[in-house]
């Protein structure tokens, strides 16, 4: 089995403390049928897998987990994929150590 | 919009912005400082090694004040392959001196004591406060900012854009470009925790003496990349960092490698039964001397890891934020003290100043090591790493060969893996891009 199998990112973020800012995403997917090589590539590149494939093959985000890196608007940002800012003042991640 | 004037905006509490803030209030200057965190540094992520050099330039006292882990007296480097390890390592009770000269921090923490300096010399910091756009006045000219909070609006005579590797607001405005992926590392870190004697007897400590490892080599999978770990009070910071176009052209997982790095037998028990309380990422400015953009403008300029300003040959970042506010504070005081106004002409001086400083010689000396390191990749991160350590193994095993067979078996594989040209064209590469 590879390592990434083995990962469990979900059990990684739960280490780490949020405040969801309900409703407003701050990074959003445009709509599409078919996903762009660069809206793939954030399937594996995401640290925190905020990416999914849904059943129809599109690509969709939960901004949940998101811990603000800024890695998807450098790949998916240029071609028009995704729209990126910074949660809402205060909201997000809310990192103890850093 | 809030009526109330300010001589300087600065946005962002992280090195750079506390640098800048600090030095222009200390002058007398009316500072407000937005930061979008909860508090400063809940946003901010470091290895993180601090240099003591530069702090003390900016609060002389921190050795009694600031959160500080340990005093480092030991930096390892190990380059490495799926089972070993080459290290050289440098160790030396000179470290262990009256005023140390660098210190392991943990961000979150050391930021939020820094601000508390800021904010102690009369600087005004809002928190829970994103800036969503700079304001534009007469010619283009950059008059304040304007936040998600209501009346948002803000009007200085200059904003200094401290916002971080991102840099959001300088591209929306068109002052600079978006990073580009072979132009930041995307770099995944845990914070495991273990009692402080464990963590000294694990790595040969005394009392609050420290010790930091950085790691090459297969490790990175042949993508440019580092993996670190240093070691704090109570707990040990671990972490892997590679080119975000590297990550894009290989479909590598960032939690993939650091997990396979936990898990690499020079590594585990370092970490063994450790706690993990965090998981972070953050991205890191990689592109060197090439990739400053414009440092000032019209009632602007930018500082820290928004202008590029980042040594990854040196794993230097921090000090080279706190410097790079500092000075830009120095130019801006200069330019009002004189009753001038804040235009692109006077604000030159900043990047005079600068230019001046190590900040740009550093990074002018290493200008040509990205790229280079950026696209032999797999020769650097791989391939090397596999024959040294195969070399190494071939050292040291007591087998009955002669040892004359021996090195010429070395000899040949590094020929075979690389040929005579490409070896002497890598090294003479390298000699050139690191003088
Ligand atoms: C894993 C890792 C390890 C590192 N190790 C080291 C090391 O050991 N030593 C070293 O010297 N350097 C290291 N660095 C580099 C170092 O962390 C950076 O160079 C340094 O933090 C840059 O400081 P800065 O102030 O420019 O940016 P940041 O510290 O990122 O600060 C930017 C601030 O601006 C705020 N902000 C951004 N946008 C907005 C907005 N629109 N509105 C309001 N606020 C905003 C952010 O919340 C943040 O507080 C490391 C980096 C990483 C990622």
């Amino acid at each position: 089995m590879n390592v990434e199998s083995l990962v469990r990112v979900e059990d990684k973020l739960y280490y780490n403390r949020y405040l969801v800012d309900i409703g407003h995403p701050h990074v959003k997917v445009r709509a599409h049928t078919t996903p762009s090589p660069q809206l793939l590539a954030l399937l594996k590149a995401c640290p925190a897998r905020c990416y999914e494939l849904n059943d129809d093959g599109q690509v969709e985000i939960t901004v949940d987990g998101c811990i603000e890196c800024g890695t998807c608007r450098v790949i998916a940002e240029p071609t028009g994929d995704i729209e990126w800012s910074h949660p809402r003042g205060g909201y997000g991640v809310q990192f103890k150590f850093g | 919009m809030i009526e109330e004037r300010f001589d300087a905006i600065v946005v962002g509490a992280g090195m750079a912005g506390n640098a800048a803030a600090l030095t222009m209030a200390k002058r007398g200057m009316k500072v407000l400082q937005l930061e979008r965190g909860e508090y400063p540094g809940s946003k901010n992520v470091q290895g993180a090694i601090l240099y003591a050099d530069m702090m003390e330039k900016l609060v002389p006292e921190f050795r009694e004040e600031a959160p500080l882990e340990r005093h480092l007296i030991e930096q390892r480097f190990w380059m490495m392959d799926d089972r070993s390890h080459v290290g050289m390592h440098y160790r030396s009770d000179d470290f262990n001196e009256e005023r140390p000269n660098r210190y392991t921090i943990i961000r979150a923490q050391f930021d939020k004591w820094f601000s508390s300096k800021v904010r102690e010399a009369g600087v005004t910091l809002l928190c829970e406060t994103t800036v969503t756009e700079l304001v534009r006045g007469e010619r283009e000219r950059i008059v304040g900012v304007r936040t998600d909070r209501r009346d948002g609006e803000i009007h200085a005579d200059v904003v200094v854009l401290a916002e971080g590797v991102n840099g959001l607001l300088g591209t929306r405005a068109g002052l600079r470009a978006r990073p580009r992926p072979d132009n930041v590392a995307l770099a995944v870190k845990e914070m495991h925790f273990l009692p402080r004697e464990t963590i000294e007897a694990r790595f040969n400590l005394r009392g609050d003496e420290g010790v930091v490892i950085e790691a090459a080599g297969t490790i990175s999978r042949g993508m440019t990349g580092m993996g670190f770990i240093y070691a704090n009070k109570e707990c040990i910071s671990l972490g892997i960092g590679c080119l975000v176009a590297d990550f894009q052209r290989t479909s590598q997982t960032p939690y993939g490698l650091l997990d396979q790095f936990k898990r690499h037998p020079s590594v585990a028990p370092l970490i063994a039964g450790s706690e993990v309380k965090e998981y972070s990422a953050h991205l890191i400015p990689e592109g060197g001397y090439k990739s400053i953009p414009q440092l000032y403008g019209e009632g602007w300029v930018v500082v820290g890891d928004a202008a590029q300003l980042n040594n990854a040959v040196h794993r230097e970042g921090s000090n080279l934020a706190m410097t790079s506010g500092r000075i830009a504070a120095e130019a801006i005081g200069l330019v009002k003290s004189r009753g001038e106004p804040v235009s692109a002409a006077n604000l030159s001086i900043y990047k005079k100043m600068l230019d001046d400083s190590f900040v740009i010689k550093d990074l002018k000396k290493y200008k040509d090591l990205p790229p280079l390191m950026h696209t032999q990749s797999q020769n650097f991160f791989l391939t090397y790493p596999q024959l040294i350590s195969k070399a190494m193994q071939n050292f040291v095993r007591v087998d009955g060969t002669p040892k004359a067979e021996k090195e010429k078996a070395t000899l040949k594989s590094f020929v075979r893996a690389r040929s005579w040209t490409g070896l002497f064209g890598d090294a003479c590469r390298f000699a050139r891009a690191w003088r």
